[in-house]
């Protein structure tokens, strides 16, 4: 019987993947981000923080730009290897020199210091800046396509450069006489294709090989309708919440 | 003889004798078997009693026969363990099949336990032969030497062997209570010679928010 492979703090990979769920981080002395309570397990000394407090409080300043979604975020501190993982999904390192990637706030695990993460305009999506390695998750391998296309919206994982995205309706098909009966009536059902999102100039963009969403993660603005960012969120938010201080409570 | 056929289906050669396994995680066999449920876990009187007391309790079966017989439960992925006389700790629900020579039982894990949402308790498997453990999404074995102490998250922990003392230990702080925690509170820490499971998933625990 060949039995598992075992790691130890000398096999571990350096930045790179144990296996296709598992991210290995080396830190020397460095810093990492990382999404709250996706650390698994780690050697060596590593505390962890909460960003935005005590001597944390410049890195919202040099790296989050939002005091908004930096309470979702934790600093690794020290030296060691720690393993990433989000509830088994496919996890993919990812290098930016000198460039900026947007990507679905949910998707993103962890990040180097030296990339600013920023809130994008496109509600529910984040925006990488600068060079530096970052972990992203997704259900199922990450496909890399160029533009222009048109994008399933719940598949659509994030894109690099510059494409500019914007919505597709199949117009044709829903004002047609069959389409917009079936669209107002309900009877026959629809496709689930009439939209999309289009992408257009240069670029990459990024998909994932399956259409269940990650769940977002908050980034500060109205949450959307799933997938559908720019949706405003239904429910206005009630004074006296003293910004969003009940959800770091879980309320 | 346990074997793997892909990462999710184990598959066991048996000649005549017997294997202990999660009950109804049978998904396919040729030749000959028989499955008998195992009141309480397979441990006996005095066990069925201490599972029950404990909550951890296992529904077992024990499959008999000539031929090979095929396990999977919810397309978890297996890992197999090879155990020389040394005792295997592994959470009920982590699981699947043990040789039918081993011994299982259950220990008292502390508080431990308790913030890996699988309470108090866990099962044991002593002796030499082979189990089969489930996680979610492919297990990460980690060994664990007097020089390097692993901590792992409570909740992706599976199971441990060898001999590991584990600890408990907990970051929080008076920032926690302002919400501003680090969703990295409590850790297991184990030192000491050994192995240990962890899953790339994170079961909703106690202290996984704070």
């Amino acid at each position: 019987m060949s039995g598992p492979v075992i790691f130890d703090p000398m096999t571990l990979p350096s930045d790179d993947n144990v296996n296709s769920y598992t991210f290995c981080v080396e830190l020397k002395g460095s810093r990492w981000f990382l999404q709250k309570g996706k650390m698994i397990a780690y050697y060596g000394q590593i505390a962890f923080d909460g960003v935005g407090h005590g001597r944390f409080e410049r890195l919202v300043r040099s790296s989050f730009h939002s005091p908004l979604h930096a309470s979702d975020w934790v600093v690794a501190e020290g030296s060691g290897k720690m393993l990433l993982a989000d509830r088994a999904f496919d996890v993919n390192s990812f290098d930016l020199a000198d460039g900026n990637l947007t990507i679905r706030s949910g998707n993103l695990l962890a990040f180097e210091p030296t990339l600013a993460l920023k809130q994008s305009i496109v509600p529910g999506f984040l925006t990488l800046i600068g060079t530096g390695k970052f972990v992203a998750a997704s259900n199922g391998p990450v496909v890399f396509m160029e533009p222009p296309l048109r994008v399933d919206p719940q598949a659509l994982v994030g894109w690099a450069d510059c494409p500019s995205p914007c919505h597709h309706y199949d117009h044709a098909y829903m004002t047609g006489v069959m389409g917009g009966l079936r669209a107002l009536t309900g009877i026959g059902g629809t496709s689930g294709e009439e939209h999309q999102f289009e992408f257009v100039g240069a670029g990459t963009v990024l998909l994932q090989s399956t259409e269940a969403l990650m769940p977002e993660q908050p980034t500060g603005a109205g949450p959307g309708e799933p997938g559908v960012p720019g949706t405003p969120g239904s429910a206005p938010r009630g004074s006296g919440q003293l910004g969003d201080l009940q959800r770091r409570f879980g309320l | 003889m346990f074997r793997l056929q892909g990462s999710k289906t184990l598959a066991v050669d048996l000649t005549g004798d017997a294997v202990k396994a999660k009950n109804g995680s049978m998904v396919a066999y040729d030749g000959r078997m028989t499955f008998k449920k195992m009141t309480g876990g397979g441990d006996g009187l005095r066990g069925m009693v201490t599972r029950r007391l404990t909550g951890e309790q296992m529904a077992v079966m024990e499959v008999k026969g000539q031929g090979t017989c095929y396990f999977a439960d919810r397309a978890s992925e297996i890992s197999l363990v090879s155990l020389h006389g040394d005792k295997l700790y592994v959470e009920a629900s982590n699981l699947l099949a043990t040789d039918a020579g081993l011994r299982t039982g259950t220990a008292f894990t502390g508080l431990r336990g308790g913030a890996s949402g699988n309470g108090l308790f866990t099962t044991t498997v002593e002796g030499t032969g082979q189990a089969a453990l489930m996680s979610d999404g492919s297990a990460v074995v980690l060994r664990v030497t007097p020089q390097y102490p692993l901590q792992v998250d409570p909740g992706a922990y599976i199971a441990h062997q060898g001999s590991l003392r584990q600890q408990f230990q907990s970051g929080v702080n008076f920032r926690t209570f302002m919400g501003e925690g680090s969703g990295e509170a409590f850790q297991i820490r184990f030192e000491g010679d050994g192995l240990v499971y962890v899953q790339p998933s994170e079961r909703n625990t106690l202290g996984g928010d704070v």
